[in-house]
């Protein structure tokens, strides 16, 4: 059905519709320059999540490139990239917006020492921009086109929850002193969460909803080469396949494709051409991230482990 | 959107799309996936994108719009393959019916001749129900009737659990704690910029999370039921912030089936959910499985955590304390209730108890009504 010919960006800068892909190919393609290598649903999602003005909720074990993907998009889309980091008890003045009381409050004693001027406008000018707080939601709304990240959303309570919801349903907020803050465009919003608790239907059903995986050798192999281009194809396979065995060797942190990367950049560091197992013992601290574990893989002998 | 072939067969393909796709739906909804209606038309939409005739696309888009947790993926998988390889549908089994309440009569109905005498003499029917129910109180789980049994669903129904409490993060209007600048400056506007009082706010307190783990190994099968309309209670309870997962030759969640307000019914889905029911206990392996899945993730931890078990292990005991360790240097509190620990001469002698005391800061009964509602108060204190 798909002529070859659309299959490319189209862009249009003006109306801020930049956002627009013509297939899932074509993102993939675009976020494949970017040094991100989406598989077949990683990459369908994001297009969906773009097409349809969805938020697009992404679940899976830690370090399987959730981040990576709002970052990526981000690139590519030339939009900026404004991070909600949840947590225990965050509330809408961390989220939205807030104000500046300390300056409030010195404004209102300086300016009770100039000449009489009446209360309401003094009171009136301790709530405009001037004294106004952006947090991250507000921020991706005023400035379009932009990427919102919603990082561990399972970590904040209920009431966080349903206020997101609220926020995700009309992309706009209303300050009571400013008035309606509407997004120009709206954001292209990824939530990620680690299951820590169940999310409600309610938000669930406003998402696009997509199970991360760890990626496959090849892929894991083709991730380390275009993140780290200066490495060689052998240390890129000797890495991705031992950390493949780490997967599924029964540990309390599987390694995920950041503690990967970051095993190679190890290596890198450290000179090495190739991975034998004493340079492996070496720097086993920057994949596996548990006395534990190191021990059990130690045991097991690394020799093992590298041996294919 | 991309198929961009002749026009005149474009509104008849997108027609016979729509009845096919929707149709998927109503398959995968009796396949046990919750579809809902605008779940099905964001599905349709995301085809609208995509392109309908690339089986790979339409597997995508109905993944990523109809799911909604990694349990549907399987049977999205299943019913997808099914209904679009032209194979047979699995339909799930229907609900059972609620029950019907009925008052139960304190005063004998029988004009029975002997009962009547007895009345005469003196005996007090209400009394002598009252001893009944404090018989049942302490009466062993595993060896109630019928009757009993149902007299026990009721009783434990009328359990009122007290919750466990932590200090949130959230904070709220009070009399001490740090300064509210929001609220101290408003304050201050309106007293026309003089420094008014200070406004503070103070933590909150919030439900302690309760995870329950519930054995439905052989050994524990006379308890199960029980158990898990126990679970049903606490679950139920307003406010609570409670996971259940039972225990066996695997982790089995049945957070999702105890939704249901209905015993009956919750227990009949977590019957359907439970695979391994009576089967053998590899309680170490599945402990590890729920703490690398779900303990350390965050649900165990500063969770007052209830482990119902025999500790009969058929693989090593290490592997179990080792487990039960962990578990106890993530949550708040670990609770092991064994019912066989109620009976008389019962010495904590298998290799899976033995290992585990050391790790456990409680080590209960809980094979009567009596003794659960111990566990509740240990619980409400953790």
């Amino acid at each position: 059905m798909q002529t070859p010919s659309n299959d490319s960006t189209v862009s249009s800068e003006s109306d801020g519709a930049a956002l627009a892909f013509a297939s899932p190919a074509a993102l993939t393609a675009a976020l494949e320059k970017t040094g991100y290598l989406p598989d077949q649903g990683i990459a369908t999602a994001a297009f969906l999540a773009m097409a349809m003005r969805r938020p697009l909720l992404l679940e899976g074990a830690p370090g399987a490139g959730k981040t990576a993907l709002a970052q990526a998009l981000a690139e590519i889309t030339s939009a900026n990239l404004v991070r909600l980091q949840c947590y225990e008890g965050i509330e809408a003045a961390q989220a939205l917006y807030d104000w500046d009381f300390p300056r409030q409050v010195l404004h209102l004693r300086a300016a009770e020492l100039g000449p009489r001027s009446e209360l309401d406008a003094i009171e009136e000018s301790l709530y405009t921009e001037r004294f106004l707080i952006e947090r991250p939601i507000l921020r991706a709304l005023r400035h379009s086109p932009s990427v919102l990240l919603i990082d561990e959303i399972d970590r904040a309570d209920d009431e966080f929850e349903a206020f997101l919801l609220e926020v995700l349903t009309d992309f706009a907020v209303t300050i009571p002193e400013l008035g309606r803050v509407e997004a120009t465009v709206a954001p292209l919003v990824i939530l990620t969460s680690n299951r820590t608790r169940e999310l409600h239907d309610a938000l669930k059903r406003r998402c696009l909803y997509h199970w991360v995986e760890h990626p496959s050798l090849e892929r894991e192999v083709a991730i380390l080469r275009a993140r780290m281009p200066e490495i060689s194809l052998r240390l890129a396979r000797q890495v991705a396949f031992a950390v493949a065995k780490l997967r599924v060797a029964e540990l309390l942190k599987p390694p995920g494709v950041a503690e990967s990367l970051d095993w190679a950049r190890a290596l890198q560091a450290l000179g090495c051409s190739e991975l034998d197992p004493e340079n492996a013992a070496m720097t086993l601290g920057a994949v596996l991230k548990y006395r534990e574990d190191s021990e059990r893989i130690t045991a097991q002998g690394l020799s093992a482990l590298l041996a294919s | 959107m991309n198929s961009g072939s002749a026009t005149v067969g474009r509104a008849e393909l997108r027609h016979d799309s729509v009845m096919v796709l929707a149709a998927f739906c109503r398959t995968l909804g009796a396949a046990g996936v919750a579809i809902t209606t605008d779940r099905t038309q964001y599905f349709l939409a995301a085809i609208d994108h995509l392109d309908v005739l690339d089986v790979e696309q339409v597997y995508w888009a109905g993944r990523l719009t109809l799911c909604g947790d990694p349990e549907d993926l399987g049977t999205y998988d299943a019913a997808f393959l099914a209904y679009f390889s032209g194979a047979g549908v699995v339909n799930k089994p229907a609900l059972p019916h609620p029950i019907q309440l009925r008052i139960a009569p304190v005063m004998p109905q029988s004009d029975d001749a002997a009962e009547s005498a007895e009345l005469e003499s003196g005996a007090d029917p209400l009394q002598a129900k009252a001893a009944e129910v404090e018989v049942l109180r302490h009466s062993d789980l595993g060896q109630l009737s019928a009757d009993q049994r149902r007299e026990l669903a009721r009783m434990l129904e009328l359990l009122r659990p007290g919750l466990p409490m932590r200090r949130s993060l959230r904070r709220h209007p009070g009399r001490s704690g740090s300064v509210d600048p929001r609220r101290t400056v408003r304050a201050m506007l309106q007293a026309g910029g003089e420094p008014a009082r200070l406004a503070r706010r103070e933590r909150r307190t919030t439900e302690r999370r309760i995870v329950l783990l519930i054995d439905v190994s052989g050994s524990m099968t006379p308890y199960a039921d029980s158990l898990l309309r126990f679970a049903h209670v606490l679950t139920r309870r307003l406010g609570v912030d409670c996971e259940v997962f039972t225990i066996g030759t695997r982790l089995t969640r049945l957070t999702r089936a105890m939704a249901e307000r209905d015993p009956n019914r919750a227990l009949a889905a977590c019957a359907a959910t439970i695979p391994d029911w009576s089967g053998g206990t590899r309680l170490g392996e599945v402990l590890k499985a729920f703490t690398d899945r779900w303990g350390q993730r965050g649900t165990a931890r500063g969770a007052v955590v209830v482990i119902f078990s025999d500790g009969w292990e058929r693989g090593t005991p290490e592997l179990l304390a080792e487990q039960v360790g962990r578990l106890q240097r993530l949550a708040r509190t670990v609770v092991w209730v064994n019912p066989h620990k109620g009976k008389a001469g019962y010495q904590p002698v298998q290799g899976g108890i033995m290992a585990v005391l050391p790790a456990v800061d409680h080590f209960l009964a809980g094979h009567s009504l009596a003794t659960l509602e111990e566990l509740l108060e240990v619980v409400r204190h953790a």
